[in-house]
């Protein structure tokens, strides 16, 4: 089972969580503070972080910022505050999910689950993109767009040779995008399909992400060409420029 | 076309101004001239009376008596020959006989019948009239002759010898026009000039008041820091003063009633938000406790006691996030995430969410597959599932949602119109004096229904996000019996930018 790092300062909170948590077999560390947290991240090497984002002395979102530097780890914010506000402002860290308190651990949990899932779901949807006239193979091995190389099995994404680190959120949503090349998804189809969120969530998350993907992916992130705007809709992948072709052009889409 | 009265306050102080300026120096200029005219002819007739008095006065003695018509002819002569100067034209009659004037004259005398009778009543007194002759006024004088104080008594007797004279009052018309002319070059500089004092004067009580126009814009406009400066003593100084005072008891009641409002708002707020970090403990652990309650492990009444306090915990934890959302609507920190979306998709997804899709046939969903409407999902999907539950809970089933597209009716929305959802339930119905309140904050229609599953708060929210969308939402008691709420929401929502950049 997933080993859990949970960073609250609350001891209500931190007994209640932790209980759930174990009963339901996860291996769990409880830091106190932002500074204990990202020691006992060495020590502990979790597979996950539950974050408070306010915490005394630093902050969450420090801690958050902290932790994204250096590793992949997914990170999931706890957080009483649930205006949209704090909410873009602690995905803009670089947090993979945000969950507003009080929630039950079922919920916690569910959410863990997704985050943790590396897998992009079976979509039908993408299916059929995969069948494209492309006829690239998808499942495994490496796919090119443009400078981006993405390799499905090893879960790695490079560009122009050089590996990107990405979060686990930014992973997931760039390789649902990229399973089907030009076809326009709905925020809300996102947030189901990558975050797994059953219900209707703030698409914000969705946003956020994508602003994030951009700053790693793009050349220019203001006039993206991997993952673009559609206006009133969503967000597609590419159409890229072909790699052989030199020109930063736009293609048609087949 | 009728002409307009002037509308602005500049154009009527200047009108009048002028107006009046106009009038005075119309009616000096006529009392003016009316004084200088009569003085001139006044002076002009009494000098040729006096004249002709002294002309007659040294020919007449040498005029035989009773004068024959050749005296009278060469007395007439010697009065034209010694009134050159006035160019006169003299005329005698003697005892109301026709007059008769010099001979070889190229214009005789023509002496009106009314002065002919007017100097045969009154014998001694000299007559004169003006008349108009080709245009250019004429003086005639009827002067009767009388003998010197050698008659009987002090009383100067009649002659009865009339000499008339007429002459041209030529020289004095000019002058007279001379007179019109200077009174009207007078006059309309004098208007002209008067402009200016008119536009200064306007100016001068204009400028408060259009200051005073300003200062009342920006404090419609919620400027209420808008103060107007006081200068001199009049009755708009008082004015803007009170405006002043004005402005600055508005200020501080708004700032007073600004600061009460965030606080109340605060304190609800934090209030919520204070009670999500010990609810965030124990809704951790309610599936732990319901586990724990249903596994047969606990004592019945250790289990009754925690299932308890499980289910407590979920309403709380329920009603605290109601009470975050609807102070997030106080404060209008609510904000809209609009997605296009099919309506069917949007229903279909409310009901299996909450798992209202079994047994069948308990939420009927009636909605055409095209209409597309622009909402934030989530926030329908909370209306939805409101009206929906409210049915299922207080109604009875089937609870029927149908939508229908209406397409628009004036060109204040061309996009598409209006989208109307119903959602009906086959219970009794809303009685008519809860109607008014359904949407009100913890408004509990019975007393049976205090206790019921939900917080009191979930139409309220419903309705504010209604409103958030531009849409509108109603109850009614449907013609069927049971309790009927109608929302129709515009189709295309003028859309923010929801975009996160380009």
């Amino acid at each position: 089972m997933p080993r859990v790092l949970l960073i609250e300062d609350d001891p209500a909170v931190q007994k209640g969580v932790s209980l759930a948590l174990r009963r339901r077999g996860h291996e769990l560390e409880v830091a106190a503070s932002g500074e204990t947290g990202l020691l006992t991240l060495e020590r502990f090497r979790p597979d996950l972080v539950l974050l408070d984002l306010m915490l005394p002395g630093m902050s969450g979102l420090e801690v958050c910022r902290r932790i994204r530097e250096t590793m992949q780890l997914p990170i999931i914010i706890l957080s009483a505050r649930g205006d949209d506000i704090d909410l873009v402002v602690g995905l803009e860290a670089g947090a993979d999910d945000y969950i507003v308190k009080p929630a039950s651990g079922e919920v916690i949990e569910a959410r863990m689950k997704a985050v943790l899932r590396r897998v992009v779901p079976q979509d039908p949807a993408a299916d059929s993109g995969r069948d494209g006239s492309t006829g690239r193979v998808r499942a495994h091995g490496r796919e090119d767009h443009g400078d981006l190389a993405v390799d499905r099995s090893a879960l790695l994404v490079s560009k122009a040779g050089r590996e990107l680190s990405l979060a686990p959120s930014e992973l997931k949503l760039l390789l649902f995008l990229s399973a089907a090349p030009g076809q326009v998804f709905s925020r809300q189809h996102l947030l189901e399909q990558v975050w797994e969120h059953s219900f209707y969530g703030d698409a914000r998350l969705v946003d956020a992400c994508v602003m994030r993907l951009r700053g790693k992916v793009e050349d220019d992130p203001r006039r993206p060409v991997y993952i673009q705007t559609v206006r009133g809709f969503g967000y597609r992948f590419g159409p890229v420029p072909r790699p052989d072709g030199g020109e930063q052009r736009r293609q048609d889409e087949r | 076309m009728r002409l307009r009265p002037p509308r602005g306050l500049r154009v009527r102080l200047v009108v009048a101004f002028l107006l009046v300026s106009a009038l005075s120096a119309l009616i000096t200029a006529a009392l003016t001239f009316r004084q200088a005219r009569s003085a001139i002819l006044d002076r002009t007739q009494d000098n040729a009376v006096h004249e002709l008095r002294a002309q007659v006065d040294s020919l007449a003695p040498d005029l035989p008596f009773p004068p024959t018509t050749q005296d009278l002819r060469n007395f007439t002569l010697q009065l034209d020959r010694a009134g050159t100067s006035r160019d006169w034209r003299t005329a005698a009659s003697y005892r109301g006989g026709p007059p008769v004037s010099a001979p070889g004259a190229e214009r005789s005398t023509a002496i009106p019948a009314a002065l002919r009778e007017a100097v045969g009543q009154r014998k001694d007194a000299v007559v004169r009239q003006r008349v108009e002759r080709d245009g250019t006024p004429w003086l005639v004088i009827g002067m009767p002759v009388l003998y010197g104080t050698d008659g009987e008594g002090d009383r100067a007797a009649a002659s009865g010898l009339v000499v008339y004279a007429d002459f041209s009052l030529d020289g004095d018309k000019a002058d007279i026009a001379a007179l019109v002319t200077a009174a009207q070059a007078g006059a309309v500089p004098a208007l002209v000039i008067a402009l200016a004092p008119a536009l200064f004067a306007a100016r001068r009580v204009l400028r408060p008041v259009r200051g005073l126009r300003n200062g009342a814009e920006q404090l419609a406009s919620g400027d209420l820091g808008t103060r107007l400066p006081v200068t001199g003593h009049d009755e708009l100084s008082d004015l803007t003063r009170t405006f002043n005072a004005m402005a600055t008891h508005l200020e501080r009641d708004d700032a007073e009633l600004r600061r009460m409002e965030a606080t109340a708002r605060r304190f609800a707020a934090d209030v919520a938000h204070e009670l999500r970090t010990p609810l965030a403990a124990m809704a951790a652990v309610t599936e732990v406790l319901d586990e724990d309650a249903h596994s047969g492990a606990l004592p019945a009444d250790t289990a009754d006691a925690v299932l308890l306090v499980s289910e407590e915990t979920r309403k709380l934890t329920r009603m605290v996030e109601d009470l975050m959302e609807v102070s997030r609507f106080d404060a209008g920190a609510a904000t809209l995430h609009l997605d296009e979306v099919a309506l069917r998709t949007l229903v279909e997804k409310t009901v299996h969410l909450r798992g209202w899709q079994v047994p069948p046939g308990r939420v009927v969903v009636e909605v055409p597959d095209d209409v597309r409407v622009s909402v934030d999902p989530r926030r329908i999907d909370v209306v939805l599932a409101n009206l929906i539950g409210n049915g299922l809970r207080h109604g009875a089933p089937p609870v029927v949602v149908r939508a229908r597209h209406e397409p628009g009716s004036g060109p204040e929305d061309p996009e598409g119109g209006t989208v109307v959802v119903t959602v009906t339930d086959h219970g009794p119905g809303i009685p008519d004096d809860v109607l008014p309140h359904v949407f009100d904050r913890f408004y509990k229609a019975d007393a049976a229904r205090t206790r019921s599953e939900g917080s009191g708060l979930g139409l309220a929210i419903a309705a504010e996000n209604v409103r958030l969308h531009h849409g509108t939402l109603t109850a009614a008691t449907s013609p069927e019996g049971g309790a009927e709420f109608t929302l129709t929401l515009p189709v295309a929502l003028p859309r923010p930018e929801v975009e996160e950049g380009p």
